[in-house]
């Protein structure tokens, strides 16, 4: 009736330590392992943000402003950005696009010794890092630097340039058509206007959570430099049939005289 | 509650000097030339300095979008500091707005430090825009308080722009002095300083203080019904310190019309002093502050493995010449090894922008760093939710480290300069030479006079040396642009490939004042047939890519 000792238990399965401290591990939403990204760009990324621990690739026209977009809500948030192999970035697009400049380093491109230790010191320390290569990486050191940005949960923007990636990153933004808006044709002596904005068309793909393809329309850089919605839909009430009508901010592009310099500054 | 007892004469505060000059970022903001032609600047909020004649150009410095400093216009027409930004513009829309830069703020006021080196050797800046010294020797060396504080105002006076007087005051305490100069009287006579102070709000003295734990203590003080400060000297010390702790203890302190720590007037401890000699001299301010990184950091270890915080610090550097020059800086929280690479860096920069007579005219070779002034180290709280924290710290090590590997002038940030074109309006500067984690928000806004400057958005890729390229209309010629801002035909070619759109000229006649400097251009923007968009300048009959749109 009792427990006489006879019936032995099963024994329990032996669970390494390693294994249970995973269990244990408090739950966190992917959604909350992700940097901030401007409202404007979120439809393009899996929940919403930047995965963090992940490699970020832009490609095509406009790369260098849709990175800028891309890092400047986290970077606005408090996060260190670093460039690395990028001295022409324009620093003052860099802050139109709403990059907090107190955070952000420009590192010159190191020589091909000490290239890995060098972005892989930036990886581990600062949350955002912009990387152009100017030369080949070798597999062994896009490992290393995958296990340094895990380890510290930051974010990898490859800026497109002539070095190549032996991996594809995580997730791959590609922007397909460009058009500018507010210069005139060439047949007009007077050049008046100016460039105020380009409509940009990017497609994004990836691995994982970003592996569905995902595909937006925006002003990037808007009037202003930062990223703007295509359709600008007021908070208050709209009907509903407005919102398939075009955008009439689109057909009122080229006014007259345009703004000049002298005016605005 | 009986009153305290009359201080004894071992812990009388030492008698000193303040000279404040009223808003300094005002007037560094103009001195720097940062401020729009018409901006007349005047420090007319002072009773006992008169009144400031400027007419035009209310001027307001911002920092983190908060007012920090207004001129007399500016305050005339309802502008205070703490307003917001927005706030500030609307009352007084004419205000020029310029960005708070602690940079100029250190740089410019260097040459009026420097001034009082002639009085006494014994002036310490306490931030931009103050400075204070104990004046036992020059009182009786220039026939008393009143004949000092003339001499110093009239030093003062004669390197201050027109318009704008320091305020001077002689009394116990720095606390009492600096209270006297900004609202008078000059002299506050020995043992009077309590009496003087006790109207003055409680709050005045935790700013002096500049401690967050006294600015607390000053809210928890107001609503038990102590708002002045001779109502909290009337308290007994001893309950003081038990209630509010050391913070309380200063504020008491100082009520009282004491020093909260007196102003040294011996050396701390010499032996503690650094000193590193360059070979070769080092002519460049910011290589010279990345070595004072290093040498900051080992007198910091120095400090850190007795126990101590250095709360004055002499920064020496001697010339291969053998000129010399010594500033002492001040800091209640202490020095960090990278604020006195930054204050090097004022300091030599001050130095070379001085009058031409008192310039270095060589290569600096001795950088010595003197502790004057040490104190028991308390330990620093880092921030949870933002101010200094431990995030911060990792990556300004991560930094240092990589500067380290690829040298000073490899990891460089970025500084707002004035100017028009998209490199003139940032320059990059060493990240050793700067202060990484007390940076201020720098944003290339609509400040400062640059008419004719781009409006965003700007260009993305900016080359560090601008590209020449051809540009060519549709008959195969090069566009020109004439002395009237028209072109000599559509652009239709940039090198081979079509242009589809473009906008400008944009004419631009720079520094025509000065030969040297001075540079015409004109810009054009191009959009081409694959889509791209590029600014191009013409200058000299060559034209040149200044950035792409991409």
């Amino acid at each position: 009736m009792f427990d006489t000792g006879r019936v032995s238990a099963r024994p329990r399965p032996e669970i390494p330590l390693a294994v249970l401290g995973e269990r244990a591990r408090p739950v966190t939403l992917a959604a909350e392992r992700a940097l901030p990204v401007t409202s404007v760009l979120a439809p393009l990324l899996p929940d919403g943000g930047l995965p963090r621990g992940a490699t970020v690739g832009v490609h095509g026209p406009g790369a260098t402003a849709l990175a800028l977009a891309l890092v400047a809500a986290a970077s606005g948030a408090g996060s260190w950005t670093a460039v690395v192999g990028a001295d022409d970035l324009g620093l003052v697009a860099a802050a139109e696009a709403g990059l907090a400049l107190e955070r952000t380093v420009v590192v010159a491109d190191p020589p091909p010794a000490a290239w890995s230790t060098v972005v892989a010191a930036l990886v581990e320390s600062v949350e955002v890092v912009l990387v152009r290569a100017s030369r080949r990486v070798a597999p062994g050191e896009q490992r290393r630097l995958r296990t340094h940005l895990r380890r510290r949960g930051g974010v990898l923007v490859r800026l497109p340039g002539p070095g190549i990636w032996p991996e594809d990153p995580d997730v791959r933004l590609r922007s397909v058509r460009a058009s500018w808006e507010g210069a005139v044709a060439t047949d007009r002596l007077d050049g008046a206007g100016r460039l105020r904005r380009r409509r940009l068309v990017v497609e994004a793909e990836g691995r994982g959570r970003a592996a569905r393809p995902r595909r937006l329309e925006l002003w990037l850089p808007g009037p202003d430099g930062a990223p703007a919605p295509l359709v600008t839909t007021p908070s208050t009430t709209v009907p509903s049939t407005t919102a398939d009508l075009p955008n009439p901010t689109v057909t009122a592009t080229t006014d007259g005289r345009g703004t000049r310099w002298a005016e605005v500054g | 509650m009986a009153p305290s007892p009359a201080p004894g004469p071992d812990q009388a505060a030492e008698r000193a000097l303040v000279a404040v000059v009223a808003d300094w970022p005002v007037v560094a903001a103009r001195i720097a030339g940062d401020v729009g032609e018409g901006g007349t600047v005047g420090a007319g909020d002072t009773a006992h300095v008169g009144e400031a004649p400027d007419g035009a150009g209310p001027v307001v410095v911002v920092h983190a979008n908060r007012v920090v400093a207004a001129s007399g216009a500016a305050r005339a027409a309802g502008v205070t500091v703490g307003l917001r930004r927005r706030e500030a513009q609307g009352r007084c829309p004419a205000a020029a707005v310029v960005t708070a830069d602690p940079a100029r703020e250190g740089r410019t006021f260097e040459p009026l430090a420097a001034a009082l080196d002639a009085v006494t050797p014994r002036v310490e800046v306490r931030h931009p825009g103050e400075v204070a010294f104990p004046t036992r020797g020059p009182s009786r060396y220039f026939g008393g308080d009143a004949a000092l504080v003339h001499r110093v105002a009239g030093v003062l006076d004669a390197r201050l722009p027109p318009g704008v007087a320091p305020g001077v005051a002689v009394a116990d305490g720095t606390f009492a002095a600096g209270c006297a100069a900004r609202s008078g009287p000059a002299v506050v006579e020995p043992g009077a300083s309590a009496a003087f102070l006790a109207d003055r709000p409680v709050g005045e003295a935790a700013e002096h203080l500049d401690r967050d734990d006294a600015r607390e203590a000053t809210s928890v003080l107001a609503r038990l019904g102590v708002r002045a400060l001779g109502a909290l000297a009337a308290l007994p010390a001893p309950d003081v310190l038990a209630r509010f702790g050391p913070a309380g203890e200063l504020l008491h302190r100082l009520a009282r019309g004491l020093d909260p720590r007196p102003l040294a007037t011996r050396r701390a401890a010499p032996e503690l002093a650094v000193a590193v000699e360059l070979d070769p001299p080092i002519d460049r301010t910011d290589v010279l502050a990345f070595r004072a990184v290093a040498l900051a950091d080992d007198l910091h270890a120095r400090l850190a493995r007795d126990g101590r915080v250095c709360l004055r610090l002499g920064v020496e550097v001697e010339t291969d010449h053998g000129e010399r020059r010594r500033r002492s800086w001040r800091h209640e929280g202490g020095l960090t090894a990278s604020a006195v690479a930054e204050r090097v860096r004022w300091q030599l920069d001050g130095w070379l922008d001085g009058p031409a007579a008192e310039r270095p005219t060589a290569g600096v070779t001795v950088l010595r760093l003197d502790p004057e002034e040490v104190t028991a180290a308390r330990g620093r709280q880092l921030g949870f939710w933002g101010g200094e924290t431990r995030i911060d710290e990792e990556a300004a090590r991560a930094l240092a480290r990589v500067a380290a590997l690829l040298g000073p002038d490899a990891v460089t940030v970025a500084e707002v300069t004035g100017g028009r074109g998209p490199t003139d309006r940032i320059a990059s500067v060493p990240a050793a030479a700067v202060d990484l984690g007390a940076r201020t928000v720098v944003r290339p806004g609509p400040t400062g006079p640059w008419p004719g400057r781009l409006p965003p958005p700007s260009p993305a890729l900016v080359p560090a040396s601008p590209v020449e390229v051809e540009l060519r209309a549709a008959d195969g010629t090069a566009v020109a642009v004439d002395g009237r801002g028209t072109v000599s035909a559509p652009p239709a070619r940039l090198g081979r490939v079509e242009v589809v759109a473009w906008a400008g000229p944009w004419p631009a006649d720079e520094r025509w004042w000065d030969p040297d400097r001075a540079r015409r251009r004109a810009r054009v923007q191009v959009v081409l047939a694959d889509g791209t968009a590029h600014l191009l300048a013409l200058e000299g009959g060559v034209w040149h890519r200044e950035g792409s749109y991409d």
